[in-house]
């Protein structure tokens, strides 16, 4: 495309805001979607009006990421159809989204690492100079142009691979609105950044919205709907279940609607008799990461760790595991010293890890249920002479995956097709096997839905009753404030406290946290 | 088994679930329609073309066979090495390594050209276990390479390639080595001519056990579906690899002295291009190079599928250049499908 076409269409985009005749953006209406004996989306509608957030709330497995998916021209909807601007439109690929002025922000960001922020913002669209070569001057220079315009501040010469995530996303939204696009869906934006790039991230979309964008907001986090939706809908096994404006409804109203049921206690902490010193940790360092980390851990006890991401938290735990083992300091496990320089030492001593990544650290993706369950419990139990004692472990697998109520049509379901809820049962289950004496939970409840947090918080309380010492790093602080005895809080790579349960709150947390 | 219930996406009931769900089908059997629907179009193209039966002769199944089970042993330890995503590229230059050195240590005194007078007459024994050391010491150094400088294997196994095959040639001269003892060739011509075979399928039935039911099988899928969900596992990964390696450069070897017990000489340019017919063998099987998928039942069908197109086409009298475009547009088909069966996995998802 030249750049003449560009200039051409951006004019003719920005033109229609002004004699606007729709009342709707965007407009689902009656979609169905089936694939091989699953029923995604049943009868589904959707109205996004412009310049509003609207938030789409639902369970993993409702069906939002298909609905979206359409939207986006990735999926072909079976029945019903898709208007944009008050007219049909029929996508049927990302492209024809694309330049029909629908813009999706994935939540694994799909930006090409090697090469640059304007690269990647151009990327099929590069202004061409002499010659019909890449003018990388006019490149950059409109590049610079849309960050100024979205208070954004980054070297459009930087290599996406040198950026964080939310940095990344920041690209994302620059190549988006660089579209003109009307709308702009964006898939749980703020799973992974921290507390100040999701204000920033905040402050961008409210301009964007200003600007007349209907912005659709997919995300498990009720206190983000409250902060930034101005409508919500709700959706349940691939039913529409409603609309609403985010200032009429409460928390407890919405959750409702989600899981179709009372979600009585959300986090079912119960008294446990704390019991001897299992873990204790002194003085936990690793050079330019974390220093002199100091903390014990009770049989029977939860103990959070609150922080902004990039505190040291999970790096603390990848070093009591034996991930990425420490330089200094001690660790005592029921009283006596130990070196743990790998993870399988860490399993020798009664510990179990739920990592923070499910996709990368977590699950063999192409490998069935019963293989994920297993992998570490092969170690010590099941195994006689190098053979694996196959229906044992099945026998036992099964009722640890019946206990966590992991939905699969069998344990030879390759665990890629399970969602995302379910794949942490199994992880989870996984430990289970093991009869860990401590566990470290590393943002257990990421990215799964109300119901299956519910349970794995229950979950997590049975173990503290059976004499289980807990190590729990969060980033959502109802869940710390919620589960914890005690809390630890890190900043920058060092504690800067610890709370009781009865003195913690969220106010005192973030003051550690942020210093 | 829970029941689906047809409104909801995904959602099971509460229903149980039981250690014996349902099984499917194997991927194996359409592999092995595939090797009968080949071995078919022969024997029909046989009577139009040539006017005979391709497969009512038995010499000839059997040469499939012989030729197939040096090839298949090497392609059981490649299977291992791509399912733990990797790759191994030096097994045809380790088979002429160890088959020069192993030949120098299993030579009869009355043949006219000795390399070491001193080492002459030795049980079987000797040049066996030293074929296979060799073997195993050129997979150690490629498993080292890989886990301890971090270096692809593919750059690893390349090194090795090369360097392998100019030990061969330089080991003697680049003179073949012959005059066996005779316990020697009878790996090769034993058993009524069937020791090859016979070598072939209990390494793959051995093999296979060992990646079904045993630990050491598991934890080879576990590290190449996700090495670093792996090591979070416990799984030692830099030692289970180095055994893989090893385990791939042993049966590289195994099948050198198998192959020079059977033509009865080793010379420095043998087993030219067979790591690529092996790892074409695992990858026709359905082995996933991006590992963490396939069989070493499939490997073995895969091997018979190739040695069946190349007798059959020698059958037809067809040009030994069409036989390589063929193979190799075969080569890339087997690839196509496996990316297809993945790319349809993850689409229901």
């Amino acid at each position: 495309m030249s750049s003449a076409s560009v200039v051409e269409a951006v004019s003719v985009n920005s033109a229609i805001p002004q004699n606007r005749n729709y009342e709707y953006v965007l407009e689902v209406a009656n979609v169905r979607k089936e694939f091989p004996g699953v029923v995604a989306l049943d009868n589904v509608s959707l109205r996004i009006r412009p310049g509003t957030v609207h938030a789409l709330m639902g369970e993993n497995g409702a069906g939002k990421s298909t609905l979206m998916k359409i939207i986006a021209g990735i999926y072909q909807p079976d029945k019903g159809q898709v208007l944009l601007r008050g007219e049909p439109v029929r996508l049927e690929k990302p492209l024809d989204a694309q330049e029909a002025g629908i813009a999706m922000i994935h939540q694994e960001l799909l930006l090409m690492n090697p090469m640059t922020v304007a690269e990647n913002i151009w990327i099929r669209r590069e202004p061409k100079g002499r010659f019909g070569l890449i003018d990388h001057d006019e490149m950059r220079r409109r590049t610079q142009d849309l960050f100024d315009r979205l208070n954004i501040s980054l070297d459009p010469d930087a290599e996406i691979s040198e950026l964080s995530v939310a940095n990344r996303q920041m690209v994302e939204i620059a190549k988006a609105v660089s579209f003109n696009s009307d709308v702009l869906i964006m898939d749980e934006p703020t799973s992974a950044i921290t507390e100040t790039e999701v204000a920033h991230l905040f402050e961008i979309i409210r301009d964007l919205r200003a600007k007349g964008i209907g912005i659709v907001y997919i995300t498990h986090k009720m206190n983000e709907l409250f902060e930034i939706a101005d409508e919500f809908s709700v959706f349940r096994d691939g039913q529409y279940i409603g609309t609403h404006l985010s200032s009429n409804v409460t928390r407890d109203d919405i959750i409702r609607m989600m899981v179709g049921r009372e979600v009585s206690q959300m986090f079912p902490k119960e008294e446990v008799a704390l019991g001897d010193v299992v873990l204790s940790v002194k003085n936990l360092s690793r050079e330019g990461v974390f220093r002199n980390v100091s903390f014990d851990v009770r049989a029977g006890e939860i103990v959070g760790f609150a922080g902004l991401v990039g505190s040291g938290r999970s790096n603390v735990a990848e070093a009591l595991f034996g991930v990425a083992p420490a330089d200094g300091g001690a660790i005592q496990i029921n009283g006596e010293f130990v070196q743990i320089k790998s993870p399988n030492e860490a399993i020798q001593h009664g510990m179990a890890f739920l990592t923070e990544d499910r996709k990368e650290t977590g699950c063999f993706l192409p490998l069935t249920i019963q293989e994920n369950i297993q992998s570490a419990v092969l170690h010590q139990k099941f195994v006689n002479k190098g053979f694996v004692a196959e229906a044992e472990l099945a026998k036992e697998a099964v009722e640890i995956c019946n206990k966590l109520r992991v939905k699969t049509p069998g344990m030879d379901e390759v665990i890629e097709n399970l969602s995302g809820g379910n794949q942490q049962k199994v992880l989870i289950g996984r430990w289970l096997l093991t009869h860990p004496k401590i566990l470290i939970l590393d943002e257990p409840t990421r990215g799964i839905d109300v119901g299956a947090k519910a349970e794995i918080h229950s979950l997590i309380t049975q173990l503290a009753h059976k004499g289980v010492a807990v190590v729990m790093i969060s980033s959502e602080l109802p869940e710390i404030l919620g589960m914890s005895d005690r809390v630890v809080v890190m900043h920058e790579g060092r504690v800067t406290g610890i709370l009781d349960r009865a003195e913690a709150d969220q106010v005192k947390i973030m003051d550690l946290a942020a210093q | 088994m829970a029941t689906t219930t047809t409104s909801g996406p995904m959602t099971t009931d509460n229903g149980r679930l039981t250690p014996t769900s349902k099984k499917r089908m194997p991927p194996e059997l359409s592999i092995l329609m595939v090797l009968f629907g080949i071995a078919a179009l022969f024997e029909v193209l046989g009577w139009f073309i040539v006017g005979q039966s391709f497969l009512a002769n038995v010499s000839r199944l059997q040469i499939i066979i012989l030729q197939v089970s040096v090839i298949g042993i090497i392609a059981v330890g490649v299977t291992q090495v791509i399912i733990t995503g990797g790759i191994d590229l030096s097994s045809g230059s380790v088979v002429a390594m160890t088959a020069m050195i192993a030949a120098t240590f299993a030579q009869d005194s009355n043949w006219p050209k000795i390399i070491y007078p001193a080492l002459v007459d030795l049980p079987f024994v000797v040049p066996l276990v030293v074929g296979l050391a060799i073997g195993a010491l050129a997979g150690f150094i490629n498993g080292w390479l890989i886990t301890k400088t971090k270096i692809p294997p593919f750059i690893a196994t390349l090194g090795m390639m090369v360097s392998a095959r100019g030990i061969a040639r330089w080991f003697t001269d680049g003179s073949p080595v012959s005059g066996f003892t005779e316990s020697f060739t009878m790996l090769g011509s034993g058993l009524g001519r069937w020791a090859p075979v016979v070598v072939f399928l209990l390494v793959a039935a051995f093999f296979h056990v060992v990646m079904r039911y045993t630990r050491f099988g598991k934890f080879t899928y576990a590290i190449g579906a996700n090495p670093q969900a792996a090591r979070v596992s416990g799984i030692n990964i830099d030692a289970h690899l180095i055994k893989v390696y090893m385990i791939a450069g042993l049966l590289a070897g195994l099948a050198a002295m198998v192959a020079i017990a059977r033509i009865k000489t080793a010379q420095a340019g043998m087993g030219l291009m067979y790591e690529l017919d092996a790892i074409a063998a695992a990858v026709i099987g359905g082995v996933s190079l991006s590992g963490g998928r396939g069989r070493i039942t499939g490997t073995v069908i895969g091997a018979l599928i190739l040695g069946v197109m190349l007798s059959g086409f020698t059958f037809l009298r067809v040009d030994a250049y069409y036989q390589d475009i063929i193979k190799g547009a075969i080569i890339v088909c087997a690839v196509v499908v496996d990316q297809h069966r993945q790319n349809k996995r993850k689409k229901t998802s």
